[in-house]
Order: C-alpha cells, then sequence, then structure tokens
C-alpha cells in the first residue's frame, strides 16, 4: 500500500488514484460520502425531485381543486400567445441590463473610494452595508413612501434642483426605474466585496508600474482593473441571476402595476399559480425563464472569459 | 530626499493632494447620508401623528414623539407571537444549516474520496441554478405531503446543506494543517470525531459567520412564509408586516413602527457580530488569497 502522505501539501487536495482501497483510504472514502450525504439528499429532494416533476406538470392542465388532466403541449403553445408574457420578459430584462451595471458600477467606485486612506472607513462600510440586512418587506414600506409624490423624500430632493414632482410607482414609465434607484440602496455586499478584493492586491504589480512611469489613471485602467476583474465577473453575474429573479419589491409595493409596469417575471409565475391557479402553465414559465437566465450566464461567462485575470494560488 | 519648499511642482502637488481628499470625503458623506435617509425617515416617521406624516415641508425631527405608536402597534397586532415563530423557525433553520454544512464541508474538504470533484462541481452548479424553477413543483410537493400551513417546508431543507455555507466552510478547512486530522486518526479516532473534536474547535470564526448569514437569512425570508403559512398565528413577523400593511393602509405612523421592530433585532446582531460579517466574505474567498 502507497504512503498517503507523500507531500503534505498535496494529501488534502489530491483524490487518490482509482484502485481497491483497504485500511485508512476505504474509511475516507465511505466517510466521504456519508457526510457528504445531506448535501446529496437535498440536492435529490429539493433540485432534481422538483424539476424533473416541473417537466411533468407542463403537460397537465391542473387547477389543484379537481384532478388534473393531461393537455400535452398545450401549456407551451398558450405561452406563445400570452401578450403578459412578453411584456415580463421586458420588464425583468429592463430591470436586470440597466439596473445590474448601475449596481457594479456604483458598488466599485464606493470601493475604490473607501480603499483609499481615509479615516473612518468603518463607519462608512458599515453604513453602506447597513441597508441590505433590510428585510424585503421594511424596505418596500420605507421606499413607498419616499416615493410617494407629495410628501416623499426623493421628490423632495429632485425638487431642490428644480424637477417637477414625479409620480414614480403610478406612472408608467417611472415605474422601473422607480425600482431601479431603490435596488442601488442595496449594493452593499457587492462594494463589501471590491473592497477585499482590492485591499488584497499585490502592492508589487502597482509599484511596478508606478516604476515604469504609469500615472495614477493609467495604473487603475492597466493594473487595478484587470486584477479585480474575477471578483467584478462574479458579482456581475450573481447580481443578473438573482436580478432576473426580482420579487418581493414588485409583490409589496406595486403588485405588478401601474399597468403591469412592473410584472416582473417571479410575480407572474406567482400569480399564474397561486392567484390563478394554473400550475401546468406556471410550469412552463418557471422553465422559460430558467432557460433565459442559463443562456444569459452561459454567455456572458463565454465572453467574459479573456478578459478576466484569475491568479493561479 | 529633497526639500519640499522652493519646487512649485511638488508644493501644487500636495496641494492637489488635499482638494482631492477633501473632495472624496464630501463625496463620501453625502453618499452615507443618502443611505442613511431612508432609516431616518422610517423612525422618524414612526413617531409622528397620523396628520404629521404627510407633512410639507418635510419634518425630519417630531417636536412631539409619539412612543406610544409602538405600544398601539403591539396591541393591535400579535408582535410578541410573529416574533416567538420567527425565533423558532430562525434557530431551527440556522441550527440545521451550520449542522449539515459543516459535515458537507469536511467532506468536502478534509476528506480524500472517489468522486469528492464531482460532488463538488454539483455544488457550484447549485449555486448558479435558478430557484425559481422548483418554485412550484416543491409547493405541490409539500402540498401533497401535507406540509401546508406547517413550519416544515421552512426548516426541514435548511437541514441538507446549503450550497454557499458548504462552500465557505470548505475554504476555511482546507487552510488548517493536514496534520492534525493525521494525528487524530493515528489516536484512534473516526471521521466525525475528528470532525467534532479537532476540526470544528478550530472552525469559530466561520461558524459565526454562517451562523449571521443563515440566521438573517431566515430571518428576512419573505417569499417562504408566504408560499408555506397560511394560519395568522403561525405567521413570521415578515408575513405578520406584510399583512398589517394591507390591512391598515393609512396608518402610516403605526406601520413604520411595526417595521422598525421588524428591523431592530437585526441591526443589534449586525453591530454586536459586525467584525464576522466582513469575516464571512473573506472566507468565501472570493476576494482575497
Amino acid at each position: 500500500m502507497a504512503s498517503f502522505a507523500e507531500n503534505s501539501s498535496d494529501t488534502v487536495h489530491s483524490t487518490p488514484p482509482r484502485r481497491r482501497y483497504a485500511g485508512l483510504l476505504a474509511v475516507e472514502n465511505r466517510d466521504g460520502w456519508l457526510l457528504a450525504l445531506p448535501f446529496l439528499i437535498g440536492v435529490l429532494a429539493f433540485w432534481a425531485g422538483p424539476m424533473l416533476y416541473s417537466l411533468f406538470l407542463v403537460t397537465q392542465d391542473w387547477n389543484m381543486m379537481r384532478p388534473s388532466e393531461y393537455c400535452g403541449l398545450d401549456n407551451i403553445v398558450r405561452l406563445l400567445d400570452d401578450e403578459l408574457i412578453g411584456v415580463s420578459i421586458w420588464n425583468t430584462a429592463y430591470y436586470t441590463f440597466i439596473g445590474v451595471p448601475l449596481r457594479l458600477v456604483l458598488a466599485f467606485l464606493l470601493a475604490i473610494a473607501l480603499n483609499q486612506n481615509i479615516k473612518g472607513r468603518g463607519i462608512f462600510r458599515t453604513v453602506f452595508y447597513l441597508p441590505s440586512i433590510t428585510p424585503a418587506v421594511a424596505s418596500a414600506v420605507i421606499w413607498v413612501q419616499m416615493l410617494n409624490p407629495e410628501f416623499g423624500v426623493v421628490n423632495n430632493i429632485i425638487g431642490i434642483f428644480g424637477i417637477e414632482p414625479i409620480a414614480w410607482l403610478t406612472n408608467p414609465p417611472y415605474a422601473k426605474p422607480a425600482f431601479i434607484l431603490m435596488s442601488l440602496w442595496g449594493i452593499g455586499p457587492q462594494m463589501v466585496i471590491f473592497l477585499a478584493a482590492l485591499q488584497n492586491l499585490p502592492p508589487e504589480l502597482i509599484e511596478a508600474a508606478q516604476i515604469d512611469g504609469a500615472n495614477g489613471w493609467q495604473r487603475f485602467l492597466n493594473v487595478t482593473v484587470p486584477l479585480v476583474s474575477s471578483v467584478t465577473l462574479f458579482n456581475f453575474t450573481m447580481g443578473i441571476i438573482s436580478s432576473f429573479q426580482v420579487f418581493a419589491a414588485s409583490f409589496v409595493m406595486t403588485r405588478g402595476g401601474p399597468q403591469n409596469a412592473t410584472l416582473f417575471l417571479v410575480l407572474y409565475i406567482y400569480d399564474t399559480a397561486f392567484r390563478f391557479y394554473r400550475m401546468g402553465y406556471a410550469a412552463v414559465i418557471s422553465w422559460m425563464l430558467f432557460a433565459i437566465i442559463m443562456a444569459v450566464t452561459f454567455i456572458q461567462l463565454k465572453v467574459t472569459d479573456r478578459w478576466v485575470y484569475y491568479e493561479m494560488s | 530626499m529633497t526639500a519640499l519648499q522652493g519646487s512649485s511642482g511638488k508644493m501644487g502637488q500636495t496641494a492637489r493632494n488635499r482638494i482631492t481628499k477633501t473632495l472624496l470625503y464630501i463625496l463620501l458623506i453625502i453618499m452615507g447620508v443618502s443611505f442613511l435617509t431612508p432609516f431616518v425617515w422610517l423612525v422618524t416617521t414612526s413617531l409622528k401623528k397620523i396628520g404629521a406624516v404627510f407633512a410639507t415641508p418635510i419634518v425630519w425631527i417630531p417636536p412631539d414623539p409619539q412612543w406610544h405608536n409602538y405600544v398601539q402597534v403591539f396591541q393591535m397586532l400579535p408582535f410578541g407571537r410573529y416574533l416567538l415563530n420567527t425565533a423558532y423557525i430562525t434557530v431551527l433553520a440556522t441550527i440545521g444549516n451550520l449542522a449539515s454544512s459543516m459535515m458537507v464541508g469536511y467532506s468536502l474538504g478534509r476528506l480524500r474520496w472517489r468522486g469528492r470533484e464531482a460532488v463538488f462541481g454539483l455544488l457550484m452548479a447549485t449555486m448558479m441554478l435558478p430557484g425559481v424553477v422548483t418554485m412550484v413543483p416543491l409547493f405541490v410537493m409539500f402540498f401533497k405531503v401535507g406540509w401546508i400551513d406547517t413550519y416544515y417546508p421552512l426548516i426541514v431543507p435548511s437541514w441538507c446543506g446549503n450550497a454557499f455555507f458548504i462552500f465557505m466552510i470548505r475554504q476555511f478547512m482546507r487552510a488548517l494543517p493536514i496534520e492534525l486530522d493525521e494525528a487524530a486518526r493515528i489516536d484512534g479516532a473516526n471521521s466525525l470525531q475528528i470532525l467534532a473534536k479537532v476540526i470544528l474547535p478550530l472552525c469559530k470564526p466561520v461558524i459565526a459567520a454562517v451562523a449571521i448569514f443563515a440566521g438573517m437569512a431566515h430571518y428576512n425570508n419573505f417569499m417562504g412564509p408566504l408560499l408555506y403559512l397560511s394560519t395568522n398565528s403561525k405567521f413570521t413577523i415578515q408575513l405578520g408586516l406584510y399583512q398589517f400593511r394591507g390591512q391598515q393602509v393609512t396608518l402610516w405612523h403605526l406601520i413604520m413602527a411595526a417595521s422598525t421592530v421588524s428591523i431592530a433585532p437585526l441591526l443589534i446582531i449586525f453591530f454586536v457580530g459586525q467584525r464576522y460579517f466582513v469575516q464571512g466574505f473573506s472566507f468565501s474567498g472570493l476576494a482575497g488569497r
């Protein structure tokens, strides 16, 4: 039996070669599977199972009250006829593709600002992070008030600049911008991640650039930004995935209105399943959203692959 | 080092730096105030009389704080009940998250077994899967086993690990020296004993971080209770607040007071455990080496 501790740094990270195990390796092999069981059971019960069942649901016409009836691909056909689908896709795409980059940029700018040699960095970091721990319902309650056309804080502030009051949540063109504005309040986690990355940058590279004559702006563009590109990609990807699934704010504040301006996809799925009791159709829309998110994520990872720098650790 | 005086270039540089610094501070303060404004508005409004809520121009500090608004909220809403329910769910679910994630994190991070990398890949995949696709079928499944209007759907899944926490724990555990496990094995410990007696005590920081993140996530959970709970006496704080707002649409001062009460525990935990928040982010390994 080969010694299993040839190279101390290796042992935890490499898996042993394929062969029958005896002794310790067999024990670890068994225990590894045993201890990983909770996760594996969870994946089966709460991911794979439901997803498979959902595929079956797609073919059913069911309202939960009477037995379900097989209806073939009718639900998918309905998807193509439904005008609210187009509306909700547009709403969700708008919110995602405008909101995510805005949030990313703001988080990054704040992180850079806090990375400078300033006093009170801890306080600022706390202040910027605090809103993100606010529960969705409380947040929605606060912002409905802040966005009130007559006495809301937002209109008061823009009034200082001479802008007429805007009926944020009742005037359709302004509803989604209101949501995006509100989402900027929660950039805390992204900012903290950026800040941690910036503070962990190897100073040698930046110093080297400085010695080579690069000025501050050039150092930023050509050294700092590429070095944090993997973190940027992470924030961007996760931002897109979560943004596509926005729900609580639109449910509590506008319930999809005004005139379906904030009818996002998950809200539409919720209504289809739990207000109109069309379980099969809801399953179809869910799969459509799933496919959209996976496609966007895949494209994005492929496209940005060349631009992202991963430090080999 | 050349002297600074006399060279107007160098003097200009220092002055420019100071101006930039000052501008930076001003910008940060403006942003900071903007981020705090909603909270200030929340507390301010919660202390006003109903008529004063709609006052223009905005009154930032009410001259006659109506502290009894908070008492009224507790009279109108079974807040105590909601708090107990929420605590029950949060504690059980967080313990579940911790126990299961520690086990799986240990398995993926310190044990060597065939298939480990495949399972790790599965872990990363589930982190990116959109959860929306399971919303409807999970509800139906829970419905069929009679778990609707119980706390089971909100607690049981947490006992099967959580991809992000498992990842965080795995990263943390990988940094511990393997000699510890080896020594314990020589002493005759089995894997579970190694985990519990040797590794766990060293994991306090990541345990604290996971406990805080998990606890907050369960406390803030809105969609779960919304989908699965229908009896009012079983509601959580978030659901209770939502219903309160729906019933008392015009009583803004009370709604704000109720919202403040719902946020208070989080703020306390945050300020007490601030250290672990920041630590938690670095454990995920996203940002540092």
